[in-house]
């Protein structure tokens, strides 16, 4: 195993950057990275066919690290910039890493667009349920009750879940995991980048600095065994009391569907204009 | 397919001619949002560029169309936009980006009166120093004005030419008059249309630095997929591309960004002149109400008046060279603008006092006629 991951490390990440990187240490976004590079060679992807984008936030500088095509947008938009590069060379495998506030408050509107657009772009999200970078304000998905350094009287607002907004939007593939249950999160990204149309990984992450500390999770450890009580399988949920889950969420594949994508219909739509002429 | 090389005359109205120039400069990629009086380009494109092996998209707001026009740009296609007043002011964060990643682009404004929805659809001049000022920070930027259909499709062709050429966004302000005025125009053939694309990377790929300085100041630019694995970044970034805060270098960086655009002066400052040789009282105008301004000293010249006209083709870079010219040629430069006076600030800050100035602003959402520019002409 450790060989391995050297292997990994040499072949993926880039080395001519000035390392270290700004994460805290103990950060999730760095298993994060691990699964995305154990499922691009899983998946055999070569590096010169993979388009990595990024918003901004901790998670913004994900693909600064690794040696691929990658791209470092604006706040919110990286799905916009990942819809051009897909469009104008579908060849390419185009993901994009988000944050949680990135992808749902600033790009909200850009992530339901893509879902429902359906064009094949692999969304992971890491949802660590505060903003990390700026100093621990609340977000879309901090939990009701919970304390940030904008909302230091407890969080009055309700989270929404990235899982099933993007469900409900109309995503082909959806998917939940946590920086914990790392066997099943390259699973899902594998998964996630073969599945033809829009397809997102969610990923419940710790932010032990930002969010952890205000809320009584104050080191990696606490929040990993927090997310190993908490997360429940989809098949492990219909045994338990509904009245039990309300602090729990559910791993693993939430949504898989079958729809033409964006780049399948848009060629029919060149035929046509073709042959008009 | 001999008769398709023949030159054609057609009656279009100017939104239609910025698409047909956009498609002769080679532009394969677009990206928008609907909004009056820009919508023509839009519905134009998405039925024009299938059929050229392109891709048109709509998107969910205009911060997203011009995402994927400069996503699809870093993939080697030339990209295009086109959008009114308040789309424009959503448009200014992903300029930003553009600007510092060094991405090609244009990018269409058919000014409206503003601000916010304002006067849908009246023409105006409104948005002059917003598209040179509308995104923060410091950065040069180039902004061209057309003032007829036969504008349209040589201007666009151009902005893609100076885009591809100094890796900078170009905006176009049109404006209402403009884009829906209809005239003749007679097409370039495609063989005849000049046409720059960006220059590539001749070195292997692991010599490529994909923001290294030259002589040019312009770096070559990979495609997303050739071969050349890079970083872009909104961040200020090092040769390599990936950030830093080094002041030598952030400041390298910047300098290189004017540096680009001053060394492109000369073909990229544009005006036109008429009757300017002995003029001694000048028009300077730009857009649609350069149209009322040529006609205004043609009437001027017929009275036996010494009237010319400079018409601003580039509004920025400033073309002060050709301004301070006409300043010091004529003792009285007049300056008619849809708007409180956005250029003629301009004018003056480089007439410096010297040469008598007369501003003419409307702001009541009408057009400025040639009869209001020869009355005043009349009265100097």
């Amino acid at each position: 195993m450790p060989q391995e991951m050297t292997e990994l490390r040499d072949k993926y990440l880039r080395h001519d950057k000035k390392f270290p990187h700004v994460w805290c240490p103990g950060c999730g976004n760095g298993i994060v990275l691990g699964s995305l590079i154990r499922a691009v060679d899983t998946l055999g992807i070569e590096k010169d066919d993979l388009v990595l984008a990024s918003g901004i936030g901790c998670s913004g500088r994900l693909p600064t690290y690794v040696d691929f095509n990658t791209l470092h947008t604006t706040h919110g938009r990286a799905l916009t910039f990942a819809t051009g590069i897909k469009l104008a060379k579908p060849t390419l495998t185009v993901m994009a890493v988000m944050g949680d506030g990135d992808a749902t408050a600033i790009g909200g509107n850009h992530f339901i667009h893509a879902a429902r657009r359906n064009l094949d772009l692999t969304a992971i999200i890491i949802n660590n349920q505060i903003y990390g970078m700026t100093g621990g304000q609340h977000s879309p998905t901090t939990p009701y009750g919970c304390k940030a350094t904008t909302s230091s009287y407890g969080h009055i607002e309700h989270a929404f879940s990235i899982a099933d907004l993007a469900a409900t939007a109309g995503a082909a593939y959806v998917a939940r995991g946590t920086v914990y249950h790392t066997t099943m999160l390259d699973k899902l990204i594998v998964q996630a980048v073969q599945k033809p149309g829009f397809s997102v990984v969610e990923i419940m992450s710790n932010c032990h600095i930002q969010f952890g500390r205000r809320n009584e999770m104050p080191d990696p450890v606490t929040m990993m065994n927090w997310f190993k009580e908490h997360a429940v399988r989809p098949d492990q949920a219909d045994n338990i009391a509904p009245d039990s889950l309300d602090d729990k969420f559910t791993i693993g594949v939430l949504a898989d569907v079958e729809k033409p994508n964006y780049i399948e219909e848009y060629q029919h739509i060149r035929d046509r204009a073709k042959g008009d002429s | 397919m001999a008769s398709n090389r023949k030159k054609k005359t057609v009656l279009l109205q100017g939104n239609e001619a910025i698409v047909e120039g956009a498609l002769a400069a080679g532009c394969r990629f677009f990206a928008g949002y609907p909004i009056t009086p820009a919508s023509e380009i839009n519905e134009l494109m998405s039925a024009k560029l299938p059929g050229l092996g392109g891709t048109f998209i709509q998107m969910e707001d205009e911060i997203a169309s011009l995402g994927a026009v400069i996503g699809a740009s870093l993939a080697g296609v030339k990209s295009l936009t086109a959008t009114s007043g308040p789309g424009f002011s959503l448009m200014q964060e992903n300029l930003g980006y553009a600007c510092i990643a060094e991405v090609p682009c244009v990018i269409v404004n058919v000014m409206r009166g503003g601000p916010s929805t304002g006067l849908p659809t009246s023409p105006a001049q409104g948005d002059v120093l917003q598209a040179r000022w509308g995104t923060h920070g410091d950065h040069p930027i180039v902004v061209m004005a057309v003032s007829s259909v036969s504008d349209c499709f040589s201007v666009t062709v151009n902005a893609f030419n100076i885009s591809e050429k100094y890796r900078v966004p170009v905006i176009i302000l049109s404006d209402e008059v403009v884009a829906h005025t209809r005239e003749t125009i007679t097409l370039s053939t495609p063989e005849t249309v000049e046409v720059v694309d960006r220059i590539t990377p001749n070195v292997p790929p692991e010599w490529y630095l994909p923001y290294e300085d030259n002589s040019r100041g312009v770096p070559p630019m990979a495609a997303m997929g050739d071969g050349y694995r890079h970083h872009v970044t909104g961040l200020i970034h090092d040769a390599h591309g990936y950030p830093t805060q080094r002041p030598k270098e952030v400041e390298a960086f910047t300098r290189r960004q004017f540096r680009k655009i001053t060394n492109g002066f000369y073909e990229i400052q544009q005006v036109k002149k008429f009757h300017m040789d002995d003029a001694e009282i000048a028009v300077i105008a730009y857009g649609a109400v350069s149209r009322s301004a040529h006609r205004a000293v043609v009437r001027a010249r017929e009275q036996g008046i010494k009237a010319g006209l400079l018409q601003l083709i580039t509004l920025f870079p400033f073309p002060k060279t050709a301004v301070v010219s006409a300043l010091r040629q004529c003792n009285t430069v007049m300056i008619p603008e849809m708007n409180m006076g956005q250029i003629s600030r301009e004018i003056k800050r480089v007439n410096q006092e010297k040469t008598k100035i007369i501003k003419h602003n409307r702001i009541d959402g009408q057009f400025i006629t040639p009869d209001e520019i020869y009355d005043k002409l009349l009265r100097e």
